[in-house]
């Protein structure tokens, strides 16, 4: 069997110090364990409010943090113990997008630069030509053309151009993986869908998986072929997308599902939602389940430990929640029950 | 010409609702080197008393600077070049600074976009609500003070214990309804809120957009809700305006657009909020592509238009009442 292009084992990220009083600490992921597989490319999410980690596992997977304990390998690689030409290599294929595409770039380079940089940067090639052929082409997947935009400055460029540019700048590497950190969520809904595709088509011609770290799960829902829902540095459901959507089973993922404004105007929000003020202090549950209180269904062995992946009936598709864990089987079929209710309302 | 057209047309609001606000021919230029660009093009808007305009658009179509323009606080090189901003009859851009003052807040207050970063970090959420009301009103007992601010607190949502706190230690969405309590301290008639609800997860959007419609409620305030996500308009909002390249190119009740959206770039917003319920095709558009120091004469969103006609490259389409207060500027009707 081949080597997964990437996985990440157990991985733990426990933030101290700074800010933090002496002795507290801030648990930013806990035993995250994800893999992408070599072949075929895929786009996997990574959803979640903020606050939940996403961000954090992205700058693990770019090595701009060191995990706490847990290892994350690339192709078989542990990417803590990678020779300096073995990290240029990973840093060349592992390419980054990030959410804001007005802060990227430096305003005193024309938008060239960008290209320029990495070209350097990596030696891709010493011909002025052969560069302008690769940046020409990398611009072209994302249906733009160099003579239009290298020579201007970042301002004269509009968010969705600038967030194109950094698709075609990843590009431009070749790489097999490419970490999107919220890519969307400053363009438009009609600028969204185009660099969406652009990640589909990546995918399926290119070969390019991604990891879309994202707190919209309509897009995620739209284009991805797997989700891992986090909460609190939790996995709290993961799975194909299509079934974690359509079917969410753990109570956090229903209620953000609940949660998302309908396009309806004869369909409005009926039921308040309210969120303990705790809760929204962030003071964090230690021991057991972190989303203990909020959730409506929450038992006293939620507060004990905290719930493993549990397997759900069909495929691909696990939740971290009691509700579904067949040993506690005295009242678990009322449960289910009471849930499957509210959720037809 | 299309200005002075609709004018006329649009003072009929719903039977016998007053007007709050009411914006003509308003017009904002930027300066810049090679030429004036066109912000705000000629907009008219009413808002009624006890409504919630939504007033949608991508980015840099100008819907925050229409914002600003009408609490006229356009910064240079952006300036007011015509217009009228009528708040219960009295004209904003005809008052002296001081005269000003007096209206912004007490009768119009805004929510600026990131309103939950622009608080100052190192004041205690008493102070800054504090500093609101004292500067534009009466100076009170400060226990008078006290009891305002912890009922504006509890109209938000908040418990009292807010009031002690500082910025860094309430999440984004209490922050953001902080910001919202300083909004409504005055009593205004009407609020402008600019994206109140972006950067925050669903659940948090949810209980922020829940606040926003406890209070119109309750103060019977009016609101302008600026925003691009239909869907979060589709829930809050009773008509919404629909701004491209500066102008609005659709204008109707809630619920008229999204059963029969009219202009072709209202149908391509509508096509492109994405689902939970049905995995569809992507619809991918262009941005905005014209160069906005010139545009095209003639409709608009002529280039990007799939039903362009010869006539649209020559005439401005006007804002036209189409269907019972429903107004949109597209030749195809």
């Amino acid at each position: 069997m081949p080597e997964p292009l990437l996985e990440i084992h157990n991985a733990t990220k426990i933030y101290r110090g700074g800010f933090l009083r002496p002795g507290q600490q801030l648990v930013a992921l806990q035993n995250f364990n994800l893999t992408i597989p070599e072949e075929p490319a895929t786009i996997t999410a990574i959803a979640g409010e903020s606050g939940s980690g996403k961000t954090t596992l992205a700058n693990l997977i770019l090595g701009f943090i060191s995990p706490t304990s847990g290892e994350i390998l690339y192709r078989g690689q542990n990417t803590s113990t990678m020779s300096p030409r073995q990290k240029l290599e990973y840093a060349r294929q592992v390419q980054a997008v990030f959410q804001d595409p007005y802060a990227v770039y430096n305003p005193f380079y024309r938008v060239k630069h960008i290209f320029d940089l990495v070209i350097k940067n990596f030696g891709l090639t010493s011909s002025k030509q052969a560069a302008r052929d690769l940046i020409e082409d990398a611009l072209k997947m994302v249906g733009m053309r160099g003579e239009e935009v290298l020579e201007k400055y970042p301002h004269q460029l509009s968010g969705g151009q600038r967030q194109r540019m950094m698709v075609a700048r990843a590009y431009l590497l070749k790489p097999r993986l490419i970490v999107a950190d919220e890519p969307v969520s400053m363009v438009d809904a009609s600028l969204r869908a185009m660099i969406l595709d652009i990640m589909l088509k990546l995918r399926d011609q290119q070969n390019i998986s991604f990891l879309y770290i994202t707190h919209d799960l309509s897009t995620a829902y739209q284009v991805c072929d797997d989700i891992y829902v986090l909460y609190q540095g939790s996995i709290a459901e993961k799975g194909d997308t299509v079934r974690v959507i359509e079917n969410p089973k753990h109570p956090y993922v229903q209620m953000l599902i609940e949660s998302i404004p309908v396009p309806d105007p004869n369909q409005k929000w009926n039921t308040d939602v309210t969120l303990p003020s705790e809760e929204e202090l962030r003071s964090q549950v230690d021991t057991g389940c972190r989303f203990y209180p909020r959730c409506p269904y929450h038992m006293d062995r939620c507060l004990v430990k905290q719930p493993p992946l549990i397997q759900m009936d069909s495929g691909d598709h696990q939740a971290a929640c009691y509700l579904y864990d067949q040993t506690t089987a005295e009242n678990q079929s009322g449960v289910m029950e009471k849930q499957s209710a509210t959720k037809t309302e | 010409m299309t200005v002075t057209m609709n004018r006329t047309k649009m003072d009929n609001g719903p039977a016998g609702v007053p007007k709050v606000l009411e914006v003509q021919g308003l017009r904002v230029h930027y300066a810049t080197p090679s030429g004036d660009v066109i912000a705000v093009n000629g907009v008219n808007l009413n808002v009624y008393e006890g409504e919630t305009l939504g007033l949608v658009g991508e980015s840099g179509c100008r819907k925050s600077t229409l914002a600003m323009a009408i609490l006229r606080l356009v910064q240079p090189p952006g300036r007011i070049v015509s217009g009228k901003v009528q708040i219960h009859g009295i004209d904003l851009i005809a008052l002296s600074e001081r005269e000003l003052r007096q209206v912004r807040w007490n009768q119009i207050a805004l929510i600026p976009q990131g309103a939950m970063n622009s608080l100052n970090p190192v004041m205690r959420v008493k102070n800054q609500i504090a500093e609101a009301i004292v500067t534009h009103q009466v100076q009170r007992s400060p226990q008078e003070l006290k009891e305002r601010i912890l009922r504006l607190l509890a109209m938000v949502g908040l418990p009292g214990r807010v009031y002690d706190m500082y910025p860094h230690e309430l999440s984004g969405g209490m922050k953001q309804r902080v910001c919202i309590a300083m909004a409504i301290a005055l009593t205004p008639s009407i609020i402008i809120a600019d994206e109140p609800t972006s950067a925050l997860d669903v659940v948090v959007q949810r209980v922020v957009a829940q606040t926003l419609l406890d209070v119109k409620r309750t103060l019977g305030v009016s609101m302008i809700l600026i925003g691009h996500d239909m869907g979060l308009m589709a829930q809050l909002v009773d008509r919404i305006a629909v701004m491209y390249a500066g102008n609005i190119v659709e204008i109707a009740p809630v619920k008229d657009i999204f059963a029969e959206p009219l202009h072709p770039y209202t149908q391509l917003l509508l096509a492109s909020i994405p689902s939970v319920k049905e995995r569809k095709p992507l619809v991918v558009t262009e941005g905005l592509t014209h160069d906005l120091r010139r545009p095209p004469p003639g409709c608009i969103f002529q280039l990007r238009c799939p039903f362009v006609m010869d006539k649209c490259r020559e005439v401005v389409p006007p804002l036209r009442e189409l269907r019972p207060n429903h107004y949109a500027a597209c030749h195809l009707y």
